[in-house]
C-alpha cells in the first residue's frame, strides 16, 4: 500500500538577503513514519525544517519561492493563518528552551493560549503529554515546581510534551538531542520512535548512527540541495550517488 | 483572520504609544516657541543674544542674556575640567583595572552619586561649602562661580563615568588579548587599545555629562550667586540661564514681556542642550560599537 | 633568556593605576562628606512629631508631613502615567518595530527628551497643563511633568529587560502556534518583569528627587491643609528644603528643619536606589544559572 503523504514541498527556494540557502528542494514525508534529514553544517537542513513551520519568516530580508503543503493545503497561501499552521505542525529546538514558569504551566501553555480555559481538562491534557514524552514518572510529585530546576535531558523532554499538548500532526525536531548526554540522548531515541505510532517527525541531525535508529526515511542534504532520499535501510547500506556514500562513510570535508 | 486584524491592531497601538515621547519633545518645544516668540516683538534677537545688560523688570526693561550665557558655559566648563578627567579614571577603573568584588563595590557608589537630589547638593553647596570656600580663600562670597563648578561636577561624574564604564567594558575581549599576546602590558594596552576602540563610548557620555551640567537648574540657582554680569574671575557669583528661569518665573506675570523673555531664554538653553544631545545621539550611533536593534 | 620586566615599565603602571583607583574612591569619599555633614547636623531634628506634623509658626517649627504626603501623591501620578507608556514604548521598540527610518526617529526623540533641562520640563508643564489644560498648579499637572522627565529613564530599563529574555523563548512560544501579542503578554512580559520593576524604581527616585519641574507645575511654598483632589497643590520635600534654604523667614533657625528634611529626602531617593540595586543583582545571578 502506497504511504499517505503528510506534508510535502515542491521546488522550493529560499534566500537570505541574496545568498541562496536552499535551492529547488522537492521531498515528501510520510505520515506517521519519521523522515532524518542529514548532511554537513550549513547544507540548510535546519533552514529548510524552518520552512515547513514558517518559523522562518521570523529572520528579517529572507525570501522563499516554491510550494508547500500540509495535507493538501498551501502553507504559504496568503489567507493561511500562520498560527493554525504552528498548532499543526509542532517544533522542538536544539537547545531545551522551556519557559520560565512552571512544569505544569509549560505544558498547558498551548491548550490555553488556544482557549481551553477548563482546569480539570487541562490537568488531564498536562498528564497525558507529560507521560507521550516519557517524563510523567519524573515529574509528577514536582509540577509546580520551576521548569529550570529539570535536568538538560528532562527539560528536552518537557519541551517535547510541551509541543505535543496541542496535538500537532507533524513534530518537527532540530537536533534534538545535540545538547544532551548520550543516557539522555537514548531516552530522547526511544520516545521519537514511539511517538511516530501517532504522528509524522521530521527530525535534523548531524549524527548518522541516530539518523538510522531513529528514522524510516533518510534524507541527505549537501549545499543547499537535496541530494538523494530513500528509505534509511537503503540509503545507509546502497547508496545511489557517490556524495552520499561518501558523506556516510565519512570521507566527507 | 480576525485574529489577524487583532494583531495587526495590537502593534498600531503600540507604535502610537511610542510616538508619544517624540510628540512630547515636540509639544515642548512648540510651546516654547509659543511663548517665547513675542519677545522678539520688543528687542532684536541680536540685542537678546549679545545684549550684556539684563534687567527684566525695570521701567525701560533691558533683556541682554549674554551674560547669562557666559555664566552658564564658564560653569559648565569649570565643571568639565574637573568632571571629565575624574568620570572616565573611575570608569577605567571600574572596567579594567578593580577586581570584580570591589567594582561591585564602586558601581553602586556612582549609581547613588547620580541619583542624589540636585536641591541637596545644592543645599550642601550652600550651607557648607559657600562658608568655608570664604575663608579659605578669603574672598566676600562663597556663592560664586567656582562652588557651582564643584558641585556640578559631582552630578556629572555619575553620567559620564557610567557611559563610559559601558563603552569600555563591551570592548571585545578578543582585542585586548591580542594586545597582551603582542607583549603590551595592562597599562599600554588600556591606552593603546581599550580606550580608542572604546571612544566614541566615552565622547558620548562626557557631551551627555556636559549637556546635564549646562541643564541643571537647582544646583545653580542655590550656589552660583545670581549676579548677572560676566564675570571676571572664578570667584564671581553668576547667573546660569536655568536660574535665571526659575528664580524669575515667580515674578513674571502671565504673557508679559518678563514671561516671553523668560521663555526665550529657555529656547536658548534648549537649543544648546539639544545640539549637545543630538551630537551625542549621532556619535553613538555612527560609531555604534556593538549591532543594536537601531 | 628572558628579559626581566624594565624597572620604568612596571612602576608608570602602577602610578597610572593608582591614581584611577585614587579617583574612583575619591567619587565614595564625596558621597560619604555629603551624606555625613547632613546625618551629623541633621539626625537630632528627625523624630516622630517632625515626621507627622505639619511645620508651624511660619515654617520654623513643626514637621514636614504634608510634604512627605505631597511627594508621595506627585510620585503616584507620575509612576500611574510614565510606566504603562514607558513600558508598552519599549515593547513597541524591542519586539515590534523593523529597524528604519521611522525606529531612528523615535530613538533620536527619546534621547532628546531624556536631555532636556529640568527647568524646560517645568515651563512646559505651567504653559501646558497648567495654564492651556486648566490644570492649575495641582498634583496631576506636576506629576504629570515629573512622568514626561521619566520616561525616557523608563523606556531605556524596559527596553533593556526585554532584550534580556532569551529569544528562545519567543521561538518556543510562536513555533506552538501563539500569536505574537499572546507570546510577549504571556511569555516575554512575565520573564522581563523584575528588571522593568527595577527600572520604574529608579525612574521614580529620580522623580521623587526632582525640584525643577515641579516648582511651578505642583508644588507650592506652604500649604495649611492636605490636597483633597488631584487638582489641589501640595508641599513636596525637594522644594521645601529650596524654600527653607532661599527664603524662608528665618534661614539661620530653621537650619535643623533643613538638614532634616534633606535628610528624609536622601533616605528616600537612596532607598529607592539600593532596592533597585539589590533587586537587579538578584536578576543577573538568576539568568547565569
Amino acid at each position: 500500500m502506497e504511504p499517505k503523504i503528510k506534508m510535502c514541498t515542491r521546488k522550493l527556494d529560499f534566500f537570505y538577503d541574496t545568498f541562496q540557502a536552499l535551492c529547488d528542494i522537492s521531498l515528501d514525508f510520510h505520515e506517521y513514519k519519521s523522515t532524518a534529514l542529514i548532511g554537513p553544517s550549513g547544507c540548510g537542513k535546519s533552514t529548510y525544517l524552518k520552512c515547513l513551520n514558517r518559523m522562518n519568516e521570523l529572520i528579517p530580508k529572507t525570501k522563499i519561492t516554491g510550494d508547500v503543503k500540509l495535507n493538501d493545503d498551501i502553507i504559504y497561501s496568503s489567507d493561511v493563518d500562520v498560527v493554525s499552521l504552528r498548532r499543526k505542525v509542532g517544533m522542538v529546538f536544539q537547545k531545551p528552551n522551556p519557559f520560565p514558569k512552571t512544569i505544569f504551566d509549560n505544558v498547558a501553555y498551548g491548550p490555553i493560549i488556544n482557549g481551553e480555559k477548563n482546569k480539570s481538562k487541562l490537568t488531564e491534557i498536562v498528564e497525558k503529554s507529560l507521560k507521550q514524552a516519557a517524563i510523567w514518572d519524573e515529574v509528577k510529585d514536582r509540577l509546580n515546581n520551576n521548569a529550570l530546576e529539570l535536568s538538560g535531558g528532562q527539560q528536552q523532554r518537557l519541551c517535547i510534551a510541551r509541543a505535543l499538548a496541542v496535538n500537532p500532526e507533524v513534530l518537527l525536531m532540530d537536533e534534538p538531542a545535540s545538547a544532551l548526554d548520550p543516557i539522555a540522548t537514548q531516552k530522547i531515541e526511544e520516545l521519537i520512535n514511539e511517538l511516530k505510532k501517532k504522528l509524522t517527525i521530521i527530525i535534523v541531525t548531524h549524527n548518522m548512527q541516530q539518523a538510522a535508529r531513529v528514522s524510516d526515511r533518510t534524507a541527505f542534504f549537501y549545499m543547499g540541495k537535496l541530494i538523494e532520499v530513500n528509505d534509511t535501510d537503503t540509503l545507509f547500506t546502497n547508496p545511489a550517488l557517490k556524495q552520499t556514500e561518501d558523506y556516510i562513510t565519512g570521507r566527507f570535508g | 483572520m480576525s485574529q489577524i486584524n487583532k494583531e495587526k491592531g495590537v502593534q498600531f497601538i503600540f507604535l502610537g504609544i511610542a510616538l508619544l515621547s517624540i510628540t512630547m519633545l515636540f509639544l515642548i518645544m512648540l510651546f516654547l516657541f509659543m511663548e517665547g516668540i513675542p519677545v522678539f516683538e520688543h528687542v532684536s534677537i541680536k540685542e537678546f543674544i549679545f545684549g550684556d545688560l539684563w534687567y527684566p523688570t525695570d521701567d525701560e526693561p533691558a533683556f541682554g542674556i549674554f551674560p547669562l550665557i557666559i555664566g552658564s558655559f564658564s560653569v559648565a566648563s569649570f565643571s568639565a575640567i574637573l568632571a571629565i578627567p575624574l568620570g572616565i579614571m573611575t570608569a577605567i577603573y571600574i572596567a579594567e583595572i578593580a577586581d570584580k568584588r570591589i567594582a561591585e563595590i564602586v558601581k553602586p557608589v556612582v549609581e547613588l552619586m547620580a541619583s542624589m537630589p540636585s536641591v541637596v547638593i545644592g543645599f550642601f553647596g550652600m550651607i557648607v561649602v559657600a562658608p568655608f570656600l570664604q575663608k579659605f580663600f578669603n574672598i566676600p562670597v562663597g556663592l560664586n562661580l567656582f562652588n557651582a563648578g564643584l558641585m556640578l561636577a559631582f552630578m556629572a561624574i555619575p553620567t559620564i563615568c557610567s557611559i563610559s564604564e559601558d563603552a569600555l567594558f563591551s570592548v571585545p575581549s578578543a582585542l585586548k588579548e591580542g594586545s597582551y599576546a603582542l607583549g603590551a602590558t595592562h597599562l599600554e594596552t588600556i591606552i593603546k587599545i581599550t580606550i580608542p576602540a572604546a571612544l566614541s563610548g566615552i565622547s558620548t557620555g562626557v557631551i551627555l555629562g556636559l549637556s546635564r551640567a549646562i541643564g541643571e537648574t537647582m544646583v545653580v540657582l542655590m550656589v552660583a550667586g545670581g549676579a548677572a554680569i560676566v564675570p571676571g574671575s572664578i570667584f564671581d557669583p553668576i547667573r546660569p540661564m536655568p536660574s535665571t528661569i526659575a528664580a524669575e518665573m515667580a515674578e513674571a506675570p502671565y504673557h508679559s514681556e518678563h514671561y516671553y523673555a523668560l521663555f526665550a531664554v529657555a529656547i536658548t538653553l534648549f537649543i544648546f542642550t539639544f545640539i549637545f544631545n543630538l551630537a551625542a545621539d549621532y556619535i553613538s550611533y555612527k560609531y555604534k560599537q556593538t549591532e543594536e536593534s537601531y | 633568556m628572558l628579559q626581566k620586566i624594565s624597572w620604568r615599565r612596571k612602576n608608570l603602571q602602577k602610578a597610572v593605576f593608582f591614581s584611577f583607583s585614587s579617583s574612583a574612591f575619591l567619587n565614595g569619599i564625596l558621597l560619604i562628606i555629603i551624606v555625613f555633614f547632613l546625618l551629623s547636623n541633621g539626625i537630632e531634628a528627625i523624630s516622630w512629631e517632625f515626621l507627622s506634623q505639619p511645620p508651624t509658626d511660619s515654617m520654623t517649627k513643626g514637621g514636614i508631613f504634608p510634604c512627605i504626603v505631597g511627594t508621595f501623591l506627585l510620585c503616584a501620578v507620575t509612576i500611574i502615567t510614565a510606566l504603562p507608556i514607558g513600558v508598552a514604548s519599549a515593547i513597541y521598540l524591542n519586539e515590534y518595530a523593523i529597524k528604519g527610518k521611522l525606529i531612528r526617529i523615535i530613538r533620536m526623540g527619546i534621547n532628546n527628551l531624556a536631555g532636556v533641562p529640568s527647568i524646560v520640563f517645568g515651563l512646559f508643564g505651567l504653559a501646558f497643563f497648567c495654564i492651556v489644560l486648566k490644570m492649575g498648579v495641582s498634583i496631576i499637572a506636576g506629576g504629570l511633568t515629573l512622568a514626561i522627565m521619566t520616561l525616557p529613564v523608563i523606556i531605556a530599563s524596559s527596553e533593556e529587560a526585554l532584550k534580556s529574555v532569551p529569544d528562545t523563548y519567543r521561538q518556543a512560544s510562536l513555533a506552538m502556534g501563539a500569536t505574537k501579542w499572546q507570546t510577549i503578554y504571556k511569555i516575554v512580559l512575565p520573564a522581563a518583569f523584575p528588571g522593568i520593576i527595577t527600572g520604574a524604581i529608579l525612574g521614580l527616585s529620580r522623580a521623587a528627587g526632582e525640584t525643577a519641574p515641579i516648582m511651578y507645575t505642583g508644588a507650592v511654598f506652604f500649604s495649611p491643609v492636605l490636597p483633597e483632589s488631584p487638582f489641589d497643590a501640595v508641599m513636596a520635600l525637594p522644594y521645601h528644603i529650596y524654600v527653607l534654604a532661599t527664603a524662608g523667614t528665618n534661614i539661620e533657625e530653621t537650619l535643623p528643619l533643613q538638614y532634616g528634611t534633606a535628610i528624609v529626602l536622601i533616605a528616600l531617593v537612596f532607598g529607592m536606589n539600593l532596592i533597585a540595586i539589590i533587586l537587579r543583582s538578584r536578576i543577573r545571578k538568576k539568568m547565569k544559572i
